[in-house]
């Protein structure tokens, strides 16, 4: 045994270095522990372990803690700490602790390493099975650890077997469906500080169980009745435990209980040492060895009364005792420094309440137990009623009490709630425990109702005369025990919070300098600056270079499935609202796709690469979305379409290269392939090596100039990059990001899904009732275009937009007014909004796109924009701005 | 910091000395019987008697009053939704919150902190700023913040380029909040009480009495009681109802988790929502961090929810707020919301004649508790929808005319 | 952490899988022949039961295929999971 030295509230003492902080501090004399959170009450220590109302402590040193109970500190030398009055502290330091987490799957794991525990453990590995016993105490034990009693060498050789895994310091802090359960390990707080920066701090381990034994154990509770939250009153166990190892301030006690538990703690001060001025049992008549014991120890001991007051001397610590009957008559008092209260035993119920199975009130136990023993759960030990012998308790959970009693009889110590509260509860009409927690707070601080719960339960049943579990149930919920967030949040932290989507030319776009743009997961460059330029020069800049010279842009994100098989082109003609069966191979054709709602969802360019091989593409952010869609129509309803789809998003890389003179740059970076416009039409595809690379190159276009996408295996796309830049370098070549994508596309009226759309429209709305069949009988959201509204009038439709103001850019998702309400302030009724605007380059102004009610009909009208501090004025113009012919497409 | 520095606790009101009556026996009829003693039930059954002197009234609860949803809440109170509609309820609500305390005499610490709801991406930005310019037409108080301004109201918002998803601005709306859940309910439920109502806790119905398509009253565990006209405001349980009913609703019930932690030094004084970065926070009074976010997968009636759930959550609030990293969750719940195919809620009539509905509220309805009872005693007493309703009818998924909300309705709330 | 067992893989974590809600709801023979009423049915109801649903289920992460299965929605157990166009199994009680 060494000896630790620590700091509490300023003050340095030492203690024995691994015992609890609460029993270092009562080693050094020191029972009034803080005082209460609301009524500034003198507090002192109650308890042993998590159950702990009263010594709570922030500590200071190492990573730092807020609110940690000190019976569950182990103490190591230098820890620093300061005792709480119910609130925590949060510094603003970081907290460098690593937090991990673990999976394991298990036959069983036991929750409890007492003495029903280890027998439960023992049991299954002799069968053969893979054990996990996780205990949240530093050692073995459970009870039998704190009575200082030996558990069996033959119990703890259990530990040693090689199929079972012994997990200390471990809190099991939830129970879930089919064997999922959750739990803590602390890992380093007990350690030497320098080890903390490469030992994670805290493990969360989810394990999934094929059976969970639970064996929790129980807490004692306290008695109700006035002043019973003195220092130096502590439940009976807890002083006999600390007394016996030597943390022992006390010099008379009178222990006061309803059950045989009492007398053994009596045995165990008046062994240590303290004078047991007397036992106090509520019982007339009681027997058993720790009674017969008692009695020959020569112990008085009182029946039929229990404890009704306490008084205390200077120091705030109890110094008498006033006993009675339960009705408060025939007090007599008697002094004592410790008041050593066995109000019943509390079986720790939490993980099964959990999953939802209802404890039963055991009347002989004055107890709630968990009797199970099923495929996933079963209970041993005091969770499940076995007490062992001599533990008969009377159901009682205090004396009756005046009113000024009450006002100082406490039920809740975290919350000072009383008897006086719970009696006005009841008065105001509170009949469920639920009500009564909600009127009073009680049970719903840092310790949950660890201490509170069933004796709350128990004066609501003497208050309206029934029995505990006829009032309710008590339910706790998830965790066990507090738990700081970064360990929950474990390494899920920075960058790793959510996985960083590249493409393979990604470090090239990085080193240019371009700020990127998060689609999703995904990182795609925004725009290229150069010479330091802002944005809206960038893109005016790219645009430019696009329409006249030759842009090239990183496709390599689009969503791609590989879809094969005999049916493809009839599962298109379904999937999409366009004819898709009748596309020749090798030809490209642009595809819209709705839900059965009738509303846009995804769009895309699908390829016929042969007569039963089709390339799909779908949006960035769409591709996962799309694919679960196409695999749920075919698994759950077409299942005899021989369709097979695969996504292949990351295994072709795509560079487009886009503009008047992308021909030139084409042809060399593909000398043998003919790319003259006859040779090579609109929407054809062509194989031919590219820069030394099998390629598949289409002529697509997104900005309705001349472009040619670049498709080679994905490893090779920055290969294909760098070529381009080398070869174009004096044709201007220009990389250009989503924002000139965004720009050239809405110049020529193309729309974006997502951007255009936000899932209410329809491809009419988009003004694009060109791409829905008419000849198909069905296909996904067709019979919805007829439904009555989304048939009707007045829809809100695609339209362009050109404020008056041609160096304004009206803000994206600003709404627009009849020109004639350009004066009327909000409310005021809209007819629509922008989804998309910009400075063009093309038109050397701005320009928008917009979903105007009717819009279609009423190109020419004014509009106006309400915003705050201007007016801004325009006019509803057709959606394509540049190239209405689409002359440009062709070269 | 001195070290014998401790912070206490802040104390809060009593309640009063008498709430409700406990073990009424129902009468054999009412005017009106509410089905569901939550927080919409109760202030439905208060608008009946206050607005329309309507007070032969039960509301029957088959658990404890405001046991369900009302009973374990993350509060958030905000109206700056997407569209008019949503607009005309939620701000309608919003402006009988701001005085709500008052006319029903109850302490329920209506704070309006404000509601930040932040934006991480280019598109996030953009269709939250469309969401800001919404409320400006709609008059329905709104502002956008940038990072810097984030931070000056919040100042342990994480506003740097460094994390995964940065912060690029945000909605603000001043006049959102919070409120205490459980006395916002007592409030309504003593004020109901007080003025005649019955309600009969422990009172399970198990039918309904229709003959021609017309309801006559409820079947219940406690007998039949018959009743001119019937409200289903029971979250949770609509579909239920519903098919017991014969007919059927486009719902569909599934988990919503949320969690505290312990009483902390105030931190935060506004709500912080991220529907990218996934997670809500605002700390009440007493100083507990009252967290959320988005529903569980999958149907479920059972309360309770996964915990990967509350562990991304928590990864989120490390992220965005590294001052929570040493707060500990202290206690996790679970409840069910109705979640409806937009994201809107599904008022006013059913087939079956002076049968009502009002549910749908999915992970939103607790702003709209004053507003809801408000339109639900309306449509009621008159046998119509009121007008802020009327769009929410049940029969909009047969025209088409959904109000899709899901956007704005964001992480859960 | 609902442990959900596809009957292609065995039992495997929830977060491998995506929701399918109600299982069994087929598309429409003639789409064109419902009248509103009718298509919102199949549009939007899916049942919501107290109780046992047969509901569906994606292998998301995994075998990448939709079964069904019952599972009672109070308490979260499994029942019976089957493949698409399988003899449904009988509800358990």
């Amino acid at each position: 045994m060494s000896n630790a030295n620590f700091t509490f509230d300023g003050k340095k003492y030492t203690g024995v270095s691994g015992e609890s902080l609460a029993s270092a501090l009562l080693r050094n004399g020191v029972v009034h522990f803080t005082n209460s959170s609301y009524k500034d009450r003198p507090r002192g220590l109650m308890g042993l372990w998590v159950e702990e109302p009263n010594a709570l402590v922030n500590i200071d040193s190492g990573p730092g803690e807020p609110m940690k109970a000190s019976t569950t500190i182990e103490l190591v030398d230098g820890l620093v700490v300061r005792s709480s009055q119910g609130v925590g502290d949060l510094p603003d330091t970081r907290d460098n602790s690593r937090y991990d987490k673990v999976n394991r799957h298990v036959d069983v794991l036991v929750v409890g390493a007492g003495t029903a525990g280890l027998t439960a453990a023992k049991k299954f590995a002799a069968l053969g099975k893979d054990v996990i016993v996780m205990d949240d105490q530093p050692g073995p034990g459970g009870h039998a650890r704190h009575l200082g009693t030996e558990i069996s060498a033959e119990l703890l050789a259990v530990l040693d077997l090689a199929n079972v895994t012994y997990l200390p310091r471990t809190t099991v802090q939830g129970l879930y469906d089919q064997g999922y359960l959750v739990a803590t390990e602390r890992r380093t707080d007990h350690l030497d500080a320098k080890v903390h920066t490469e030992v994670s701090r805290i493990r969360t381990w989810h394990i999934r169980a094929d059976h969970t034994v639970l064996a929790t154990g129980a807490f004692q509770r306290h008695l109700v009745f006035a002043n019973n939250d003195r220092p130096g009153i502590m439940l009976s166990h807890s002083a006999a435990t600390y007394v016996t190892r030597g943390a022992n301030p006390f010099k008379t006690a009178v222990v006061v209980t309803i059950d045989n538990q009492g007398y053994r703690d009596a045995l165990r001060l008046h062994e240590a040492g303290v004078t047991v001025a007397a036992v106090i049992d509520i019982r007339d008549a009681a027997s058993g060895p720790a009674i017969a014991a008692v009695n020959s120890a020569g112990i008085r001991v009182i029946t039929g009364k229990t404890a009704l007051d306490s008084a205390a001397s200077d120091s705030g610590q109890v110094c008498c005792l006033t006993i009675a009957k339960a009705d408060g008559t025939q007090s007599e008092t008697i002094d004592a420094d410790l008041v050593a209260i066995s109000g019943g035993w509390t079986p720790i119920v939490h993980l099964a309440t959990f999953i939802g199975i209802k404890p039963t009130w055991d009347p002989a136990l004055a107890a709630f137990v968990v009797k199970r023993d099923d495929k996933l759960t079963s209970t041993a030990g005091m969770l499940a009623g076995d007490f062992g012998d001599d533990n008969e308790a009377a159901v009682f959970f205090g004396p009756q009490l005046t009113t000024e009693q009450a006002e100082v009889a406490f039920v809740d110590y975290q919350r000072d709630a009383t008897v006086r509260d719970f009696n006005r509860a009841i008065g105001a009409g509170m009949r469920s425990i639920e009500h009564v927690k909600r009127y009073t707070s009680i049970g719903t601080a840092h310790d949950q109702g660890k201490t509170s719960g069933t004796t709350t339960m128990g004066l609501i049943g003497q208050a309206l005369g029934k029995a505990p579990d006829e009032i309710g149930s008590l339910t706790f919920r998830p965790p066990y025990i507090s738990i700081p967030f970064a360990a929950l949040a474990g390494r899920d932290r920075g960058l790793l919070s959510d996985p960083i989507r590249t493409t393979p030319i990604h470090a090239w776009h990085e080193k240019a300098g371009a700020p990127m743009e998060d689609v999703g997961q995904w990182k795609r460059p925004w725009f290229f600056p150069k010479n330091s330029e802002n944005m809206h020069a960038a893109v005016l800049r790219e645009c430019a270079a696009v329409r006249e010279d030759v842009g090239v842009m990183d496709a390599s994100t689009l969503g791609k499935i590989d879809l094969q098989g005999k049916d493809v082109g009839e599962f298109l003609d379904l999937i999409y609202t366009n004819m898709f069966s009748t596309l020749k191979v090798g030809m490209s054709r642009y595809g819209l796709m709705c839900g059965v709602d009738g509303m846009v969802f995804d769009d895309g360019v699908t390829t016929r690469i042969s007569e039963n091989h089709w390339l799909m593409t779908t949006t960035t952010g769409g591709a996962a979305k799309v694919l679960d869609w196409l695999e749920e129509w075919l698994q759950t309803e077409w299942t005899d379409l021989e369709v097979f789809c695969t996504s292949v998003t990351e295994q072709i890389s795509t560079v487009a290269i886009v503009g008047p003179k992308s021909r030139e740059l084409m042809s060399r970076l593909a000398p043998d392939l003919d790319v003259s416009n006859e040779a090579f039409a609109f929407m054809e595809n062509k194989y031919a090596d590219v820069a030394g690379v099998p390629a598949r190159i289409a002529r697509i276009s997104f900005s309705g100039e001349l472009a040619y996408e670049i498709n080679v295996p994905g490893s090779f796309g920055l290969h294909i990059w760098e070529k381009v830049m080398s070869q174009g370098a004096d044709l201007n070549i220009t990389p250009y990001g989503t924002e000139s994508m965004h720009v050239l596309r809405a110049e020529k009226g193309f729309v974006i899904v997502g951007q255009e759309t936000d899932g209410t429209q329809t491809p009419q709305d988009l003004d694009m009732d060109w791409i829905v069949s008419k000849k198909k009988e069905d296909f996904i959201g067709k019979r919805s275009f007829a439904r009555v509204d989304t048939s009707r009038e007045g829809r809100h439709q695609l339209v362009g937009i050109l404020p008056d103001d041609g160096s304004f850019v009206i803000p994206e998702g600003a709404y627009l007014v009849a020109g004639s309400d350009e004066k009327t302030p909000p409310p005021v009724a809209h007819i629509g909004y922008v989804t998309s605007s910009y400075a063009s380059a093309a038109l050397g102004r701005s320009f928008a796109l917009a979903l105007v009610a009717n819009g279609l009909a009423r190109k020419g009208e004014k509009i106006a924009v309400p915003m705050a501090g201007r007016v801004v004025t325009g006019i509803i113009t057709d959606s394509v701005f540049v190239d209405k012919e689409n002359a440009r497409r062709d070269g | 910091m001195t070290s014998m520095t401790r912070r206490r606790s802040k104390v809060l009101p009593e309640h009063p000395d008498f709430l409700w009556a406990n073990n009424i026996t129902p009468k054999k009829a009412y005017d009106v019987i509410i089905i569901g003693a939550g927080g919409h039930g109760l202030a439905t059954a208060y608008y009946l008697a206050k607005n329309h002197g309507i007070t032969n009234v039960a509301i029957l609860e088959k658990s404890w009053l405001a046991g369900g949803n009302m009973g374990r809440n993350t509060t958030i109170i905000r109206s700056n939704y997407l569209w008019d509609e949503s607009a005309g309820i939620y701000d309608h609500s919003l402006k009988l919150w701001e005085n709500l305390e008052e006319e029903v005499g109850y302490e329920m610490y209506f704070s309006q902190r404000g509601v930040m709801t932040l934006a991480h991406s280019v598109s996030d930005v953009r269709s939250k700023q469309r969401n800001f310019y919404a409320n400006y037409v709609n008059d329905v108080d709104s502002v956008w913040l940038t990072p810097t301004e984030i931070k000056e109201i919040a100042p342990i918002v994480n506003i740097s380029e460094d994390i995964r998803y940065p912060v690029m601005g945000a909605t603000y709306q001043a006049r959102g909040g919070i409120a205490k859940h459980d006395w916002v309910a007592w409030g309504y439920a003593k004020a109901a009480a007080d003025m005649g109502v019955d309600i009969i806790q422990g009172c399970e119905v198990t039918g309904f009495n229709i003959v021609d398509g017309k309801v006559q009253g409820v079947k219940t565990n406690m007998g039949d009681i018959a009743a001119g006209k019937v409200g289903m405001v029971a979250a949770g349980h609509s579909s239920v109802l519903a098919n017991m009913a014969g007919f059927d609703v486009p719902l569909q019930s599934r988990p919503l988790q949320a969690l505290v932690s312990e009483l902390l030094e105030q931190v935060l004084d506004t709500v912080i929502m991220s529907g990218a970065v996934h997670v809500y926070v605002s700390q009440a009074h007493k100083g507990e961090l009252v967290m959320g976010a988005g529903t569980d997968s999958y149907n479920s009636y059972a309360q309770r929810g996964g915990f990967h759930v509350i562990e991304h959550q928590l990864a989120a609030a490390c992220e965005l707020f590294p001052i929570f990293e040493r707060a500990h969750m202290l206690r996790t719940w679970g409840g069910i919301v109705d979640i409806s195919p937009d994201a809107s809620p599904i008022i006013g009539l059913t087939p079956v004649e002076n049968l009502f509905i009002n549910s749908g509220w999915g992970t939103g309805g607790f702003k709209a508790t004053p507003g809801s009872g408000w339109v639900m005693a309306a449509t009621i007493a008159n046998g119509e929808p009121d007008k802020l309703a009327a769009p929410y009818a049940l029969d909009r998924f047969v025209s088409g005319h959904l109000i899709d909300e899901h956007g704005a309705a964001g992480v859960a709330h | 952490m609902l442990h959900i067992p596809c009957p292609y893989c065995g039992p495997r974590d929830e977060t491998e899988f995506h929701y399918g809600a109600e299982a069994h709801i087929a598309y429409p023979e003639n789409p064109q022949s419902l009248d509103d009423a009718q298509w919102a049915k199949f549009v939007f109801i899916k049942a919501n039961p107290k109780g046992w649903l047969a509901e569906r289920w994606v292998h998301s992460a995994g075998c990448r295929r939709w079964f069904n299965v019952w599972r009672n929605t109070i308490t979260h157990e499994f029942g019976p999971s089957y493949k698409p166009f399988t003899q449904q199994p009988k509800s358990p009680v």
